[in-house]
């Protein structure tokens, strides 16, 4: 079997060579070509990662060397591929929703030119190829590679309708944002560098026993700025609601299901550095659940459809964030695979209905779609009630476990858990209710052309719903039935050694169901709270008081302008103008004028350059010997 | 005997060169030249040994000092990048236009020299002596076809290189004094034992010179302002290969020499070149001319290397020796960009550009992959070099490399800035009318891509090729 792991790059491969015909054939291909080719190689890597998932059993593993990257003397980085249970599930989260994603895009994006569809199928096929990269890293450094190169197709997809500026901020933002935390990325590498003398995770992992924990709280510190960045967290989430402004299947695949999960990858793959720095664990818990209630409280007031789910996705990597920084690393990777299917259903259907507007995203002009758009509404529906967390749908198994972890951890952690949960429920059947339910709000115009969308996007929506449904079933807790729990199984080579280091205490079957009991009632509370509410009265008034504090995101993005984008653009003028300029070229300028002035004197005394050229070279020599005299 | 010929064709060419009148002609003959000049410098690093390529022969023998010039493998490296670069500055720019351009080719043509010896002499003052060929020409050529300022530029320009280049000079005499043998020759100074204070004072004689060249803060004045004035041939020279001198010379003669100094002064000079790499990519937030952020984005990425060199270990040194190759690669394909936008729209002005990738897709997407590399983006030949600098700056210390990655994110602020003023947005009445490159500019372009690409992805030739180099001045440096 570890023969045919070695093939692995053929993953990544696939994508590449879409990206690079797409790219380099925009103005000849037609849209059709570019379609078939788009996703023809998502679907090739699928079935490629499909079969390798198969053959990851009983913590089977390869590492395959590639050729050598980067080496100095006391160096060496090559460019290696690990694949392992942790990689492979991610592999067909990717290849998987992915594939759903460019096909759906195939129809959202029709209506763009054939060089400009080309262009969008590539960005997206090299966005695939850098998140698979990501995953497959044996080292920091090729996961470096990905994970900027994420980054990178985010910025351009982002600004796809590049005309548009306040679309380019938007992309710029996400960069700059990514950047910030892409340098605490860096140093953390540095310092492994120092202190393991390598960045492979093998022999990382191997050396972290023993090491000084200080040293690991340091690297693993630096390591969760990162994951702040690219999985946006406080206090550089707020790039995230703003990459909206990207086509809508964008924000499905990577502002939703794909590259914010970059950051919960990190951490599990890195899960025994985080395991052996308790303190780090903790800010990682509290980082994240502080993450989940603030973008929920901003969710609850947002009207702009793909905001709210935007908010609502920053608010569920914080309850990932929290299940890692608990211990419960299986949790959290099963809350990314379950949060992949519902959030990439709930922004495709976002999309579906945007699609049927004519581009309208703002709910209080919608309403009563229920009818005209079936299928759309009722996937909408199901991936409404999978994030809320009611069972047996997907994200109640998946949210129940990094619940119960956080219970074990701090009795406090569980409360504030379950009030967020509320929180989601309430905010996601406030945007149900005031999409789907009531009367439609908008113009005759859109009302008359109301349609639903073609088969290539209702698909997408079907498939998504069902593993919606039933995606929560490879993860079945032991109250209900013993070892029914495959993912943990699956994982468990991955996390045997920090499951050796810490201590756990499983909760008895009386407490795990009644907390099951309480955090689903007071769920369902919300939701029908939300439902009655918002289909009789929906809010169609700008929010005023405290409402207002909410919609307008508590003002952080003001605040970060203020604190931050305005005095580094003083210091900067400051830096041009005064010290630049006044300063050291005012100096410069200063002897240079000396320069002529005494040379125009010394002109007069001698007959042109060429005198001062060997009266200065007199001088130097004199100035020689004076330094050899007192030397 | 090939090094002796890698100086000679652009010192024969460039005579030559004067003589010729007719411009289409004396343009062919220059890029003959410089295509001659990179085959024999494959030539010369395929066959390394001493035998082909060291030359010696008695120049001034009452002085000491001998015509002497060999190849290690660092100037390996800068012989190859100098070879590169002429032929894809001369295709580049073959559509500018130059009044007397038989004195502007066979002034280039002298520059290559100069650099070509300065990179390959190993005779004290045979390197001074090439070092100022170099430079020269670059006077003239400043001050004859430059933009309106040219006359108080290359002023200042003078005066900064003048004052490094004199008291370097009488560093080297001071030097050839306390010099038993009385000889210039590099073997020779490099078995000095020179005691602690005259390695001080001589240190400063020196790196003065080496830092108004590459340069770091704040002996950086005169370059933006030259890099804007200049005819943009000429920038690219000094930009992409002359600025390399000075961090040759620290490696070839300040490091070896005065190992002590060094030692004891790495905190300045690190400091130094740290707070001038924030420091400059700060003032290129707040740039609208184009050559203006490319110089002082250029100040920042040599500040790093200026950094790296002095924190003298593996990974920091090897990082200097690839990011000098890739650093003068990609500083060329940004000028070829601007030469482009400033040729078609007659404006560097960013606030006066917009849109241009609706209307030259080809243009934006190379040059925004240039761009990219500017800002080290994985995969990208700049990452390696920067990736291992910093690593190696953080075993020097860890806050210096704090302070510096500041400039990473700074970095990403003025050039995406840039890709969205000149590409992004709408067109106006000035760039309505783009056109996109033509094939000829496309080629130049692409090839500046795959080579980014390819040593992005394969960085281990250019590692290779310096690895000796870098073994030597590390054990130098313990």
């Amino acid at each position: 079997m570890n023969n045919i792991l070695n093939y692995i790059w053929l993953v990544p491969l696939f994508p590449l060579i879409g990206f690079l015909i797409n790219g380099l054939g925009r103005n000849y291909l037609s849209k059709t070509m570019v379609s078939i080719i788009g996703c023809g190689v998502l679907l090739a890597s699928f079935v490629v990662s499909f079969y390798f998932f198969t053959g990851i059993k009983d913590g089977n593993h390869a590492t395959v060397n590639l050729f050598d990257f980067i080496y100095t003397g006391t160096l060496n980085i090559p460019f290696e591929l690990q694949v392992d249970a942790l990689s492979s599930l991610f592999l067909l989260i990717i290849t998987g929703v992915g594939f759903l994603i460019h096909l759906y895009s195939t129809a959202y994006m029709k209506e763009e030119s054939s060089a400009h569809f080309a262009r969008y199928f590539s960005y997206l096929n090299l966005f695939v190829f850098s998140m698979l990269l990501l995953v497959l890293g044996g080292n920091y450094v090729i996961m470096f590679i990905g994970w900027e190169g994420v980054g990178l197709c985010s910025y351009l997809l982002i600004g796809y309708w590049f005309k548009n500026t306040e679309y380019n901020n938007a992309a710029k933002k996400a960069f700059i944002f990514n950047r910030i935390g892409d340098l605490g990325f860096l140093l953390a590498v540095f310092w492994m560098i120092q202190q393991f003398g390598s960045v492979s995770f093998a022999e990382v992992f191997s050396k972290a026993e023993g090491t000084n924990v200080a040293v690991l709280t340091g690297i693993t510190l630096l390591l969760f700025a990162g994951a702040t960045g690219k999985s946006a967290q406080i206090p550089l989430y707020t790039w995230l609601p703003d990459a909206m402004a990207g086509p809508t299947p964008v924000s499905a695949l990577i502002h939703a299901a794909t590259m914010v999960t970059a950051g919960i990858y990190m951490i599990a793959r890195s899960n025994v550095l985080y395991t052996l720095a308790p303190v780090s664990q903790s800010v990682v818990a509290i980082v994240g659940l502080a993450t989940a209630i603030l973008a929920a409280t901003i969710a609850i007031k947002q009207n702009d459809i793909k905001k709210v789910l935007a908010y609502s996705t920053v608010s569920q990597l914080g309850y990932m964030f929290l299940g890692l920084g608990v211990g419960a690393y299986t949790g959290a990777v099963f809350h990314v695979m379950t949060h992949a299917f519902f959030k990439a259903l709930l922004f495709l259907g976002a999309g579906s209905v945007i699609h049927a507007m004519h581009h309208e995203q703002d709910i209080r002009k919608m309403g009563g779609l229920k009818n005209k758009l079936p299928i759309t509404h009722i996937t909408f529906l199901l991936g409404c009630i999978a994030i809320a967390g009611i069972p047996p749908f997907s994200g109640f198994f998946s949210k129940d476990e990094i619940l119960a972890a956080a219970y074990e951890h701090n009795k406090v952690l569980w409360v504030i858990g379950v009030i967020g949960a509320m929180m989601t429920a309430f905010y996601m059947f406030r945007l149900y209710a005031t999409t789907f339910l009531g009367k439609f709000r908008g113009t005759d115009d859109q009302e008359h052309h109301l349609h639903e969308s073609p088969v290539a996007m209702t698909i997408p929506l079907i498939v998504l719903a069902i593993l919606s449904v039933v995606g929560g079933l490879i993860g079945i807790p032991k109250v209900f039935a013993e070892n029914a729990h495959s993912l943990e199984q699956f994982l468990s080579p991955i996390f045997a050694q920090s499951a050796t280091l810490a201590e756990t205490h499983p909760l008895n079957h009386l407490t795990e169901y009644l907390l099951m009991a309480v955090s689903v009632g007071l769920t369902l509370i919300a939701i029908i709270y939300a439902v009655n509410r918002y289909s009789k009265k929906p809010e169609l008034q700008d929010a005023e008081g405290f409402g207002k504090v909410l919609a307008d995101k508590w003002y952080v993005d003001e605040l970060y302008n203020a604190i931050i984008s305005k005095p580094l653009k003083s210091i900067s003028i400051f830096f041009n103008n005064i010290i630049e300029k006044s300063g050291i070229d005012g100096f410069v300028n200063g002897i240079g004028a000396g320069v002529q002035y005494t040379s125009r004197q010394l002109r007069l005394l001698q007959s042109g350059q060429v005198g001062s050229y060997i009266l200065l070279m007199v001088l130097g020599t004199i100035i020689l010997f004076v330094i050899q005299l007192f030397l | 005997m090939l090094a002796l010929l890698l100086i000679l064709i652009p010192l024969v060419t460039g005579i030559a060169a004067f003589f010729i009148r007719n411009e289409k002609t004396v343009k062919s003959w220059s890029l003959l030249s410089v295509i001659l000049t990179l085959g024999i410098s494959f030539i010369a690093i395929y066959h390394s040994d001493a035998y082909h390529t060291n030359f010696s022969k008695e120049w001034l023998p009452d002085l000491g000092s001998s015509f002497s010039l060999g190849m290690d493998a660092m100037g390996k490296m800068l012989v190859l990048l100098t070879a590169f670069a002429f032929p894809i500055i001369f295709i580049a720019t073959s559509n500018s236009t130059y009044k007397e351009a038989n004195q502007f080719y066979g002034l280039m043509l002298f520059s290559q020299a100069g650099l070509l010896g300065v990179f390959l002499s190993t005779d004290l003052l045979l390197f001074y002596f090439f070092w100022e060929l170099a430079l020269v020409p670059a006077y003239f050529l400043c001050s004859k076809w430059g933009g309106e300022k040219r006359i108080a530029v290359t002023f200042k320009f003078f005066i900064y290189t003048f004052l490094g280049s004199l008291i370097m000079l009488i560093g080297i005499l001071y030097l050839y004094m306390l010099n038993p043998e009385k000889s210039f020759a590099m073997q020779s100074i490099y078995k000095m034992q020179l005691n602690n204070r005259a390695q001080d004072i001589l240190f400063w004689m020196f790196f003065l010179a080496f830092a108004i060249k590459m340069p770091v803060f704040p002996f950086h004045t005169w370059q933006p302002d030259t890099y804007e004035q200049s005819p943009t041939a000429t920038t690219m020279v000094l930009s992409g290969v002359m600025v390399k001198m000075g961090l040759f010379a620290v490696v070839r003669w300040l490091l070896p020499v005065f190992p002590h100094a060094a030692k004891g002064f790495d905190n300045i000079v690190i400091g130094l070149s740290v707070v001038g790499m924030v420091y400059a990519s700060c003032i290129a937030i707040v740039q609208d001319d184009l050559k203006r952020l490319v110089a002082y984005s250029s100040i920042a990425h040599i500040g790093l290397m200026c950094a790296a060199l002095f924190a003298g270990n593996n990974n920091s040194v090897q990082g200097v020796m690839i990011q000098m190759f890739n650093h003068g690669i990609n500083i060329i394909g940004l000028w070829i960009g601007v030469e482009l936008i400033e040729r078609q729209f007659g404006t560097r002005k960013m606030s006066e550009l917009g849109g241009i990738a609706q209307k030259a897709p080809a243009l934006a997407i190379l040059l925004v992959i240039v761009a990219l590399a500017n800002v080290a983006l994985p995969l990208t030949n700049a990452f390696v070099g920067e990736f291992l600098m910093f690593s190696g700056l953080y075993q020097f210390n860890i806050w210096y490399t704090v302070v510096a990655g500041i400039s990473i994110i700074l970095a990403a602020i003025y050039t995406l800035n840039m890709i969205q003023k000149v590409f992004y947005g709408n067109t106006n009445s000035l760039t309505e009318g783009a056109k996109d490159i033509n094939w000829n500019e496309k080629l130049v372009l692409g090839f500046v891509v795959i080579l980014i690409f390819a040593l992005g992805v394969f960085p281990k030739p250019l590692i290779e090729l310096t690895q000796d180099s870098v073994n030597t001045l590390v054990s130098a440096f313990k």
